[in-house]
């Protein structure tokens, strides 16, 4: 991994023509300023800005977590935590909906998971075509930091794989810091949120998955 | 400067700003949000956004909009203010706007606010600037994209001597020509985003105004920076 320090807007991050502005970044002269509080970093010349705070900012791909606002004659409009909302399309349900019948499927104040399918000037288009996705029937949702879920899923899923083992739970994880939980026992999900809000907490910490191994440890020792 | 043996009423040096102090982080329930002390004077300002504007005919679909609102708590002076908005809150929420617009950059967040509430939390003049202080550092906080930060100061002209961040004392100076209280706002690049004049003053020696208000800001934005880089557990 390489050096990483925490930067404020307006400083100046590299200097020379060797490195290149990536995101958050931008090129004025020869050095290349930071235009967002966040860790800098430098892989292959280009620098970076990974931002630390801020607003949840919707990407085509993403996973997230939102809940049901308005019924549509063509859809769901649903509130993702961001400043325009989602829409559903009835044709993006993998399953026959009777045009009469949108709220027996999701009504309005229901959580669902769903993917973001485009990000348009009219708005952010979802689906609920996929696995994992669709009407959250049961279980717990915890609210986070956005910006701490890939911590949270750890490098390709350790973290969340780590959590999912020791806890026995399912876990959706929403990039818009919105996460499911949903286990057997209620115990069980609570104790998996005792270990997200943990990770969250400890999250500048390195080796973190380590920390975690024997803070999963420790409860189990307290538990006997 | 005119006259070497000039006594401020509370022995700073002339081109000495009150001990300051800042923390980010403070108001839990905000995006972004900032402490800033000059001496007496505290100003925390919360940040909330980008989020959606409403009502929906103030949305403006090229570029999203600052919104900042400068509150004095009716207990932050020593005779109890009547709370709510005045005509001196509500002209130094716009220039507080205007103080920070130059920085922030807000194209991508079209039809969308990001509401700025500074409150005073205990008066002792200089209080839009360090309002500016702590707005420029909750919006960085807060994740909002910047170009710069903003520091801000009072520059005062005591009869005919210029003094760096007055306090109420020296802002009601009545002996000679009077008080002139000179509020500079300016980027790390030293470029002017905010500056206002109020009493007599010669051009020359507004020049020397500036060139104190460029040597305070330094000070300044080392304590913003400071207080932004303060995070548990990170290398700095």
């Amino acid at each position: 991994m390489t050096h990483r320090k925490i930067v404020i807007p307006g400083e100046s991050i590299a200097k020379g023509n060797d490195f290149l502005p990536g995101e958050e970044t931008e090129k004025r002269g020869e050095e290349i300023f930071a235009l967002r509080y966040g860790l800098a970093e430098e892989t292959n010349k280009l620098v970076k800005v990974i931002p630390l705070s801020g607003v949840y900012n919707p990407r085509r791909g993403n996973v997230v977590i939102g809940k049901v606002e308005l019924i549509t004659f063509g859809g769901w409009v649903i509130d993702i935590g961001v400043a325009e909302n989602a829409f559903l399309s009835l044709t993006e349900v993998p399953k026959f909906v009777n045009k009469d019948g949108l709220d027996e499927v999701m009504d309005i104040g229901d959580m669902v998971v769903l993917k973001i399918a485009a990000i348009n000037k009219r708005g952010i288009d979802a689906t609920i075509k996929g696995r994992g996705l669709g009407r959250i029937d049961e279980g717990m949702i915890v609210n986070v930091n956005p910006n701490k879920v890939p911590r949270i899923i750890g490098k390709e899923g350790s973290m969340i794989n780590l959590i999912k083992d020791e806890t026995k739970c399912n876990i959706t994880v929403g990039q818009n810091g919105l996460i499911w939980i949903k286990g057997d026992k209620i115990e069980e999900e609570l104790f998996a949120k005792k270990a997200i809000l943990f990770v969250t907490e400890k999250s500048f910490a390195t080796g973190l998955t380590d920390e975690i191994k024997k803070w999963f440890e420790q409860e189990k020792k307290n538990d006997k | 400067m005119t006259n070497k043996e000039f006594k401020r009423p509370d022995g700073r040096k002339i081109d000495e700003i009150r001990p300051m102090s800042a923390k980010v982080g403070v108001v839990p329930n905000a995006d972004g949000s900032a402490i800033f002390k000059f001496g007496e004077t505290i100003a925390i300002a919360a940040v909330y956004g980008p989020r959606k504007m409403h009502p929906q005919h103030s949305q403006n679909p090229e570029k999203g909009t600052l919104r900042c609102n400068y509150n004095m708590i009716s207990f932050s002076v020593t005779d109890r203010i009547r709370p709510g908005p005045s005509r001196r809150s509500t002209e130094i929420s716009k220039i507080t706007e205007w103080a920070l617009e130059p920085v922030v950059m807000l194209e991508k967040y079209a039809n969308m606010v990001v509401d700025v509430h500074i409150n005073i939390l205990q008066a002792n003049a200089s209080t839009r600037c360090a309002g500016i202080n702590a707005a420029a550092m909750a919006l960085a906080h807060a994740g909002i994209p910047m170009k710069d930060m903003v520091s801000s100061v009072s520059i005062g002209k005591l009869d005919k001597q210029l003094v760096v961040d007055v306090n109420k004392y020296e802002e009601d100076w009545e002996e000679g020509e009077g008080a002139t209280d000179i509020p500079i706002s300016l980027t790390s690049n030293e470029e002017i985003t905010h500056f206002q004049l109020d009493g007599k003053i010669t051009k020359e020696e507004l020049k020397k105004a500036l060139k104190l208000a460029k040597k305070a800001r330094k000070e300044i934005y080392e304590v913003q920076k400071k207080a932004l880089k303060e995070l548990p557990g990170v290398e700095k």
